[in-house]
């Protein structure tokens, strides 16, 4: 029992480092303050719904500065009078029941809250509070203080009221509706026997039956004739089609039949067969609302900036107020939201966003600065060069295939069929007819319309939306979030797949560490480890993590020079840590300003002690887990390539890794890749395109299917089809496996609703279509069709 | 056996009347988020736990 969990967030405590309070264990001071909160208002049994839910608070000093300026959170605000406001928060954090339970009970914490309600799904908070009471600044800034910051971006700016669209609610109930009361209203007819009663009250059942379909018929079912409509316009013949012309002709027909006094009309199966297509339509829509597929720089970028007026002032500004010729103030960790010359003296730059490189880059005194770019360390200043939307990274995203619509470029499977299935359908009818006509007319205008209602797909219609459906639940559960229904058909066609390397099959949150140079004695490793502590650098946090744990000792001197290393003094000795000048190594210079020189493609970290360099920790690329043996099954099958923004630097170590014929492409641009998928596409190929950062946001959008890798699936993922948890990507075969067999259910189940076809329409052709049949054959195929896909999806997904 | 009118409009009537509170239930948003809810029933008696552990707080200590 080394490590024990801490109370408020889980994690791991380290020994030294153990807080205990109120006979708890903590890991830090945060997650004790959090705990001293709750229990100051007698919160704890957020504790209690499930164990340890917290989430360590973060320093977000002076981050939310921009909530003081009125006009910004106005734009925030879904709701502002004088004393009610509300505001929808997203927030990341919400996993669990404690969740929801803290933040449903907000107003205990902090007066002028009057409610708030969580959505669970969307990961958002609505508040509803006083302004005169309580700022929106405070109330982040509570949020922030118990763990759960909101995540505030450009793309909450602007957004106002959003309209729900409930319209399939309203038409499934409408359907259902009228289903339930006209199948009960149908009984007598189906037990027919001469019967005086009965027969005295047909009228009124048949005519209340009719009354009924109504709001089916026309409400409920409008999206297929508009559909239907539409295709033939555009002269595609979809599976809209048959459908629409179905239940007209049985609308048709079955008003025929109880005006005439023939019958009692196809009402019940016409208004069932409406509500099971609907339900399909449900089923199949599946959303993560709290995840977005359409993201473009908007989600990264801030909403608001501080400017430095003439005057010296500090002002907050929305970014999309930032004019050329401003000069601006980037704190710790801010992006920078604009293109930009900087004016102090040096800057250190992560573009990971932009480029998915980790280790950051090192800017002097009038050097460009590019948006998207994220400052670490000092305060910097810079003077604005383009506004937002003419940004070089802003600019990416007019190219055209930003502007693609999936939908129309490939045909579904189902539309595939229905262009054979139409023409077929409406021979039958018409020779069904033609047939008949010569014996009676009579018949022949029956059997016209038996054939068009039995041959009516509903089985067919509701076979992929309940495979497809299925299917995506099985893989949002296993991570791996698809963005629709027709990605699974895509990911089915796919032959060749493109990975980006950095950040895709590289991590970043891991790095291999290895030293090279003369042996450091445990005296001095202690050393490093102290002096590293200190610093926030991120190398310097990736080499801490990676020495092991160890006491701590009291620094005496400490300095960090920016773009160089930490210079600190610990007792009689004197310590450097940094690039290769800066720790006095003149052999071999290799790229004298980086902070860690790159050398051989790897970037390393020296260290000087007494003025006596040591060596060097060099970082290497970690690969993710199971890479080697996902190549090796894909290659089986697909044809894999990588590209690469990086330099040449890791192609032999890749090329033992990766399976012979992998085409591995080096410094690539953002439009390179782009074109490199085009390239591929007009050969013919269907393409798969795996990447994450914002770099890879063009190729993925071009290629068929594009799938980003995102290590915190709340937060980061460029625009894509499919967001694929990090930590599943070696199962990333065994998905495309699923999404084959998924087509293979698909084509199985076409076959046993054409068998249903037949079935009905030799009852139709020869004129034996009676409502009792109809009635029974069409609800016992639509269940046999949807138990028999989800149980082979489900027996697919279970064997892989 | 003219009260078969009568019984089938009532019942149609009632089932109209459950159809309009389904409607007013999605105009006011009930079935936008359908997971929270179920979360959320289940919290109340945590929270009457809580008052008397708030008073006994106010007893021992003056808050």
């Amino acid at each position: 029992m080394d490590t024990q969990n801490c109370f408020h967030c889980g994690l791991d405590i380290v020994k030294t480092e153990e807080i205990i309070f109120d006979e708890k264990e903590f890991c830090c001071n945060g997650c004790k303050t959090v705990y001293e909160i709750f229990s100051l208002n007698d919160m704890t049994c957020y504790y209690d719904f499930e164990k340890s839910p917290g989430a360590t608070p973060l320093d977000i000093n002076g981050k939310f500065d921009f909530l003081d300026n009125e006009s910004i959170v106005s734009k925030l605000l879904e709701f502002q009078e004088d004393t009610t406001a509300i505001v929808s928060l997203n927030i990341p954090h919400i996993h669990c029941s404690s969740c929801i339970w803290i933040l449903e009970n907000l107003q205990r914490l902090q007066k002028g809250i009057s409610t708030s309600q969580v959505n669970f799904p969307e990961k958002k908070v609505r508040i509803s509070y006083n302004p005169e009471i309580v700022s929106l600044k405070t109330i982040v800034y509570l949020l922030s203080s118990i763990g759960y910051e909101p995540y505030i971006s450009l793309e909450n700016y602007e957004t106002g009221k959003n309209n729900v669209d409930r319209s399939l609610t309203y038409k499934l109930g409408i359907a259902f509706f009228c289903f339930g009361n006209i199948m009960l209203l149908s009984f007598p007819e189906y037990f027919e026997v001469k019967e005086f009663w009965l027969d005295q009250y047909r009228g009124f059942f048949r005519w209340l039956i009719f009354a009924l379909s109504l709001p089916s018929f026309f409400y409920s079912a409008s999206g297929y004739y508009v559909s239907a409509y539409k295709s033939i316009k555009s002269k595609m013949l979809n599976i809209d089609i048959p459908i629409a012309l179905g239940i007209v002709i049985f609308f048709i027909r079955s008003t025929f039949d109880i005006v005439m006094d023939y019958g009692s009309g196809f009402f019940d199966s016409l208004t069932g067969l409406i509500f099971f297509m609907l339900l399909g339509k449900m089923f199949q829509i599946k959303t993560y609302s709290f995840l977005s597929f359409e993201r473009d720089f908007k989600s990264y970028f801030p909403i608001a900036i501080t400017r430095i007026n003439l005057d010296t002032s500090e002002e907050s500004v929305p970014v999309y107020d930032v004019q050329k010729g401003d000069r601006l103030l980037i704190r710790n960790q801010e992006l920078i939201p604009v293109d930009g010359i900087l004016i102090s003296e040096k800057a250190e730059i992560d573009y990971s966003f932009v480029t998915g490189e980790a280790i950051p880059i090192t800017k002097k005194s009038g050097d460009k600065v590019f948006a998207g770019g994220k400052q670490i360390g000092k305060v910097i200043e810079m003077d604005v060069l383009h506004s937002v939307s003419q940004s070089y990274l802003t600019q990416l995203w007019s190219n055209d295939v930003f502007q693609k619509n999936v939908e129309q470029k490939y045909k579904s499977i189902t539309d595939k069929i229905s262009h054979y299935f139409t023409p077929i359908l409406l021979l039958i009818a018409f020779s069904g007819f033609g047939y008949w006509i010569f014996i009676d007319a009579n018949i022949a205008f029956n059997v016209f319309t038996a054939v068009l209602i039995v041959a009516c797909p509903c089985a067919l219609a509701l076979t992929a939306p309940f495979t497809f459906g299925n299917i995506l639940r099985i893989l949002g559960k296993r991570k791996f979030y698809l963005k629709n229904a027709l990605v699974i058909e895509q990911l089915a066609k796919v032959d060749t797949i493109v990975f980006d390397k950095t950040g895709t099959i590289t991590t970043n949150k891991k790095s291999n560490i290895s030293y090279a140079g003369k042996v450091l004695s445990e005296e001095n490793v202690l050393m490093v480890k102290n002096v590293l502590r200190a610093s926030n650098h991120p190398l310097s946090r990736m080499l801490y993590d990676f020495l092991p744990e160890m006491k701590r000792l009291k620094l005496d001197d400490l300095e960090e020079i920016t773009g160089k290393g930490i210079r600190a003094i610990i007792g009689d000795k004197s310590i450097k840590i940094g690039s290769a000048e800066f720790c006095s190594l003149s052999i071999s210079v290799s790229s004298p300003t980086t902070p860690g020189s790159i050398g051989e493609g790897n970037t390393a970290v020296h260290i000087n002690i007494n003025e006596d360099y040591y060596g060097k920790y060099v970082f290497n690329n970690q690969y993710r887990e199971g890479l080697e043996e996902l190549f090796k099954n894909l290659s089986e099958n697909y044809q894999i390539k990588v590209l690469s923004g990086d330099n040449e630097g890791e192609r032999t170590h890749l090329s033992t890794i990766l399976p012979k014929g992998t085409e591995l492409i080096f410094n690539q641009k953002p439009e390179q890749k782009l074109e490199f998928i085009k390239k591929l596409q007009e050969q013919g190929k269907n393409v798969m395109m795996v990447g994450d950062g914002l770099n890879d946001a063009g190729a993925l959008a071009q290629s068929n299917v594009g799938i980003s890798i995102s290590e915190n699936v709340n937060v980061f993922s460029p625009a894509c089809d499919a967001i694929l948890d990090a930590s599943e990507f070696q199962k990333l075969n065994s998905f495309l496996k699923l999404s084959k067999n998924a087509i293979t259910t698909i084509k199985m189940s076409f076959a046993l609703s054409l068998l249903y076809n037949l079935v009905g329409l030799s009852f139709a052709i020869t004129g034996n279509l009676l409502p009792l049949v109809a009635a029974i054959i069409m609800p016992l195929s639509t269940i046999t069709i949807v138990s028999f896909v989800t149980l082979m999806s489900n027996y697919y997904a279970n064997n892989k | 056996m003219s009260v078969i009118y009568l019984l089938i409009s009532i019942s149609i009537l009632v089932a109209i009347g459950f159809f309009i509170a389904f409607i007013r239930a999605v105009k006011t948003g009930q079935y936008d988020d359908d997971y929270t809810p179920s979360v959320r029933m289940l919290f109340d008696d945590e929270i009457i736990q809580s008052k008397v552990e708030k008073s006994k707080v106010e007893n021992s200590t003056t808050l």
